[in-house]
């Protein structure tokens, strides 16, 4: 049964504000300019109440009007609603008030943000008649759309970076997919699916899905909003790698403002990226509106390495607009960070969740979050998915024979 | 010897189709500018109204991003692959 709701209208150019049909279209062919999804806000107004989101079960979907897909969703129902953490632990190491941890590490099915867009793309994708979906990934997206295309009975191709984290390469592989290894940067992996996806009449939820794919995002931002309790926060940290989900987030907090679903105030949002591969947040800070892409990245932060951010552009505008502001902290900071968010909220993150606190503590350092402000941590990805950059650094087992002694002895012992 | 031109599937209606064109000249401008005589149309979609690359385009020279050499100045020789290539989202 479809059911046929009419709330999305069409694609847009972001750029120039030429209209395009509900297709697998992505770039305006006049101006290059990205599409975007295109809303009947008035209708959408006359459904979508606080009520009516309260009565829905516990997952991404209880925003459905907001997401483009026309039917119901049929991939990825479980998906989104993950816990906000009140982080009291976290919030006086970080001397602040009110911390919260949006705690991404736990969505469903693939511990990350990523299976947000995939459920929203791959139904999206069955809508438009496709059979075989296709990712280009720097690992987490991989692993969403080979667990989820796999739920849903499709056939699925991820191209990622060769030389990825063991995790996240088993993490796509188990699910029988056909990983695709490039010997290269993402941007060169990006660039090759660019062009399959100009050849094969196949899915590519980041190429020509790329306008519903990036939608689904939004869904965090709406959640933050209502586990505040229908309000705003004064900051929000949002790690950045193509630069996607920050936007998102600003929208979906427009959004919200525009439906009357949430009171409009200063709500200050904050981008991250590592230091080894950081080019939104170097023109950001040099008040650039080019970003110059980074050729080849050197982090541990292999999730948000990506030197030619798609969305790079907006997302400094949105960072100016809102008055936020953009931090690139060290490797070894981000080891800190993951450490210092797994000792305090027993939240164990990828790198990318290490970036984030990390600078969120640069961020407080240089006074622009303050002690009394309210504050979101966007944690985007489980810990256990990149191991190898925390390996080495949590000290090791004791290890002991098993005789009481031999504890008692560990025990007094000062190491 | 010209160059090989890869188009992206957005601009194949003006190549008639074609995803592989030729063009010839000693710079990345030149090349545009051979375009746009074969292709009309061509290269107002990949510059914007002061003759830069919009900001959407990415344009590669043999693999190597041409904003990493010297832009629309970036030398071509005979053989070279340039491949024009809309940004794509992250992943």
């Amino acid at each position: 049964m479809k059911v046929k709701h009419g709330f999305f209208t069409s694609l847009k150019c972001r750029e120039c504000g030429r209209h395009y049909p509900k297709e697998a279209l992505h770039v305006c062919e006049f101006c290059f300019g990205p599409l975007e999804v295109d809303y009947d806000y008035d209708l959408i107004k006359t459904v979508l109440t606080r009520d009516k989101i309260q009565s829905r079960p516990t997952n991404m979907w209880r925003y459905r009007e907001l997401l483009p897909i026309e039917g119901e969703p049929t991939i990825g129902f479980q998906v989104g609603f993950t816990p906000l953490v009140k982080a009291d632990r976290l919030a006086k190491r970080l001397g602040l008030r009110e911390v919260w941890v949006k705690n991404d590490t736990v969505n469903y099915p693939t511990l990350s943000f990523k299976d947000r867009v995939v459920s929203v793309a791959l139904s999206r994708a069955r809508e438009l008649g496709f059979e075989i979906v296709a990712c280009a990934s720097t690992g987490n997206l991989a692993n969403s759309v080979a667990a989820n295309a796999a739920s849903g009975g499709l056939k699925s191709y991820v191209f990622i970076p060769a030389d990825l984290e063991t995790g996240k390469v088993l993490g796509s592989l188990v699910y029988g997919t056909n990983v695709i290894g490039i010997r290269g940067t993402y941007d060169a992996v990006n660039r090759l699916c660019s062009e399959i996806a100009g050849k094969y009449g196949w899915a590519f939820v980041n190429v020509n899905i790329r306008p519903y794919y990036a939608e689904g995002s939004k869904s965090l931002g709406y959640e933050i909003v209502e586990q505040l309790g229908w309000r705003l926060p004064d900051h929000v940290v949002v790690p950045m790698a193509g630069g996607s989900l920050i936007t998102k987030i600003h929208k979906s907090f427009k959004e919200f403002v525009k439906l009357g679903l949430v009171d409009e105030r200063e709500c200050r949002i904050h981008g991250a990226q590592a230091e080894g591969c950081a080019p939104i947040v170097n023109a950001m800070k040099i008040g650039a509106d080019i970003i110059k892409p980074v050729s080849k990245p050197q982090t541990i932060v292999k999730s948000l390495a990506i030197g030619n951010p798609a969305d790079g552009f907006y997302s400094i505008q949105t960072m100016r607009q809102t008055g936020g502001w953009a931090e690139n902290p060290d490797d070894t900071e981000v080891v800190a960070g993951i450490r210092l968010l797994a000792e305090t909220e027993g939240i164990f993150a990828e790198t990318a969740g290490g970036v984030t606190v990390a600078a969120t503590k640069r961020l407080v350092e240089d006074g622009r979050i303050k002690s009394n402000e309210s504050l979101v941590l966007c944690i985007t990805g489980h810990g256990l998915k990149t191991q190898e950059a925390v390996a080495n650094k949590c000290g090791e087992a004791r290890v002991i024979g098993p005789h009481l002694r031999e504890f008692l002895a560990l025990l007094d012992r000062k190491d | 010897m010209p160059v090989n031109v890869r188009i992206p599937t957005p601009l194949r209606k003006l190549t008639k189709d074609k995803d592989i064109v030729q063009a010839s000249g000693a710079t990345i401008q030149d090349i545009i500018d051979s375009l746009e005589k074969e292709y009309p149309g061509l290269k107002e979609r990949i510059c914007d109204e002061r003759g830069e690359l919009r900001r959407f385009v990415n344009v590669y020279l043999n693999d190597e991003d041409i904003r990493f050499a010297q832009g629309k100045g970036t030398p071509v020789k005979d053989g070279d692959e340039i491949s024009v290539i809309p940004a794509i989202a992250g992943g």
